[in-house]
């Protein structure tokens, strides 16, 4: 084991945390400020990658796509939120499981409709092709570009909610919704801006994510479960606890399969040890939110303190 | 289910109720149409159909249910069809894991389960069953084919990588039982898994001179892809169903060139074949994959038996389905002992055929391969 791959492994971690951050980002601050559980935000982080494949190969160009995919995935964030959301905020969560899990099957069935069954094509850019020598390792260009990504859109979340009157919206509508209803902030325009940028954040992460992975309808939930195991680590409704959970599980799932399977084939057969460790590997995160629990309740950065 | 479909059961259901024949077979279809599997289920289940259209048979009921891929749902819808339907005949199921769950129970109520796709070692050998055919393969078959040929291409040191589910644990083994070479690695992926950079990393630091790999559906796209963003240029050698139809057209040129092992290859020169593949595009406007040619020769197998046999005596239908009288469209078919077929093995190339990437048939592996785990099946 070499240096070079412990290294590779990081920065791997460390990409795909940040990619499963920017689909907590937008679920944990609709949650945050709605309180609304949105089980339907992997659906659009799917509607991303279909637009972003289906206009890159209508035009040639994948960063047409990725834009006409974020602002898909925003458009039907809004109109979910219109539409549908907007009657559930006063609502238990058992009702907003229900009705958001009913627009999962809802846009997968209408993108399969659409779309047909089968995977799109959708590949990365000429620009980002091949590796790129960093030192003693040869990485992706590709995934680094996805950590430049990541790193860009959480400076600009933070810089947006810090800095900006729209910020402070949100911060105050976090903080006490009827209030800031009461002194006059249009609350309904803010809910639908917000669900929307969230929307928009997850059809970024399934057009970046896309160009790497099968584009197939139902893509959106594998990774929506592990948002939530991030938002939950980093306590829900908390930006910056969406980011330090999305590093963590993105680091210990990776390095955990690197490093499970070579642990136990110190002392067990190969075949075996590759089984064993692969089984452990899967359910690191899933132990990790467990303790993360039992000591911090809340998550490592409670939203409500 | 298409408007198509739908007139076409009701017309199948009219007519049964003018016939009322005593022949009328119900055929349950239990597949992954929906997730990261689809593709093959959708194969399968309109291979199956083309032929029921191809022969103009009424007197076949179909009914197709969606498992997603889960292993309790596909139990619950069994027994659905079993109870309800009351299905003579169960079949369509793509993933090992869920065949595992439903054919015991299945073959045991003394309704016949045959296997358009996943073939366990578990029901090759001791769990044999005589209500149990398997018309594809036993899983290993195709994957003993890669490593007798990963031979023939003199590679010494290959890396192997399965996803950790039954038919990934048989991948690893049939490759390895014919591989006389060195292993510079083996890794176990999670079932469903889309992002492989902690194994390209690994494969990268191993030294291999060559992979083998078992990732069928999305999963092969996901690792095609991000093989080719990682600078590695190892070749890759495979079974089927990673370089099958269904995933082709969205791996792109990344596939160029990989040699995979298959039973089957949409340029088989048989009469059948080329019927078959015409039909299919004609019918679906795609090339057909080998799951959709698998779901063609179980509707053909069922149709032989029919015509010669009252599935209601299970006796002389289970004779009739022994006989394997009817074309496959892989060529010679025959059953080993334990049901599973004994047939060729041919390697085929990825290649680009008129702006569509495809398969070709460029050699043979086996001339009559059959499971290995029939040795433990005493039928």
């Amino acid at each position: 084991m070499t240096l070079a791959l412990v290294l590779e492994q990081l920065l791997n971690g460390v990409q795909f945390g940040l990619m499963l951050f920017l689909m907590s980002a937008g679920l944990t601050l609709v949650f945050g400020v709605m309180g609304l559980i949105n089980l339907a935000h992997g659906s659009l982080y799917m509607i991303g990658a279909f637009l972003c494949a289906a206009v890159a190969a209508a035009s040639g160009n994948f960063w047409l796509g990725l834009v006409a995919g974020i602002a898909a995935a925003a458009a039907a964030g809004a109109l979910i939120e219109i539409l549908v959301i907007r009657r559930l905020y006063a609502r238990d969560h058992l009702d907003q499981v229900l009705a958001t899990f009913a627009l999962i099957l809802i846009l997968s069935e209408g993108v399969r409709m659409v779309f047909g069954p089968f995977p799109l094509y959708l590949n990365v850019p000429e620009a980002l092709r091949g590796t790129v020598s960093l030192g003693i390792v040869e990485y992706s260009v590709y995934r680094l570009a996805l950590i430049g990504f990541g790193l860009a859109v959480a400076l600009g979340l933070w810089a947006l909610i810090a800095k900006t009157r729209l910020g402070i919206r949100i911060r105050a509508g976090e903080s006490d919704r009827e209030m800031i209803a009461a002194l006059g902030v249009n609350i309904r325009a803010l809910y639908t801006i917000v669900f929307a940028l969230g929307a928009g954040l997850a059809g970024l992460a399934g057009a970046l994510v896309g160009a790497i992975q099968s584009v197939q309808v139902g893509m959106g939930e594998p990774v929506l479960i592990l948002a939530f195991v991030v938002i939950v680590i980093g306590g829900i409704g908390s930006i910056r606890g969406a980011m330090v959970g999305a590093l963590l599980v993105g680091v210990i799932d990776t390095m955990g399969r690197f490093l499970l399977p070579r642990f136990f084939a110190t002392f067990m057969e190969t075949s075996q040890a590759m089984g064993v460790g692969a089984a452990l590997a899967s359910m690191l995160i899933y132990l990790l939110m467990a303790l993360v629990l039992i000591f911090r309740p809340k998550g490592l950065f409670p939203a409500h303190g | 289910m298409t408007p198509l479909r739908m007139t076409a059961l009701a017309a199948m259901a009219a007519a049964s109720l003018n016939a009322a024949q005593a022949s009328d077979i119900t055929v349950g279809m239990i597949t992954t149409l929906s997730g990261g599997g689809a593709g093959l289920g959708v194969d399968v289940r309109d291979g199956f159909q083309l032929a029921l259209d191809m022969a103009g048979e009424h007197a076949i009921k179909l009914v197709v249910e969606d498992d997603a891929q889960r292993p309790e749902l596909a139990v619950q819808i069994a027994e659905r069809m079993i109870q309800s339907e009351r299905a003579d005949i169960l079949t369509g199921i793509i993933w090992s894991n869920l065949a595992m769950a439903v054919v015991p129970s299945t073959v045991a109520q003394d309704i016949f389960y045959l296997s358009p796709n996943a073939g366990p070692s578990a029901l090759a050998g001791a769990n044999c069953h005589p209500n149990y055919f398997n018309v594809a393969w036993q899983n290993d078959m195709l994957h003993e084919g890669a490593g007798a040929y990963a031979n023939v291409l003199g590679y010494q040191n290959a890396f192997i990588m399965a996803p950790n589910y039954p038919a990934g644990t048989d991948a690893l083994n049939g490759f390895k039982r014919y591989f006389e070479g060195n292993l510079a690695g083996e890794l176990f992926t999670q079932v469903g898994q889309t992002d492989y950079a902690a194994e390209i990393a690994q494969i990268r630091a191993s030294g291999a001179d060559s992979i083998f790999i078992f990732l069928p559906g999305g999963m092969g796209i996901s690792f095609m892809r991000q093989y080719e963003q990682s600078g590695l240029d190892m070749p890759i050698v495979s079974a089927a169903f990673t370089f099958s139809q269904d995933i082709l057209p969205a791996v792109g040129s990344a596939a160029l060139g990989v040699f995979n092992a298959s039973q089957w290859s949409p340029d088989l020169d048989n009469a059948a074949n080329v019927e078959f593949v015409a039909a299919f595009r004609a019918a679906y406007g795609r090339i057909p994959s080998l799951y959709a040619s698998q779901g063609f020769d179980t509707a053909n197998l069922i149709l032989s038996a029919a015509a010669k046999a009252d599935v209601n005596d299970r006796t002389a239908f289970r004779e009739a389905l022994r006989a394997a009288d009817f074309t496959s469209v892989r060529g010679d078919f025959a059953w080993a002992p334990n049901q599973h077929p004994i047939q060729k093995v041919y390697i085929r190339e990825v290649v680009e055929v008129d702006g569509e990437i495809t398969n070709r048939v460029v050699g043979v592996a086996f001339e009559e391969h059959r499971a290995v785990h029939g040795e433990n099946c005493n039928m």
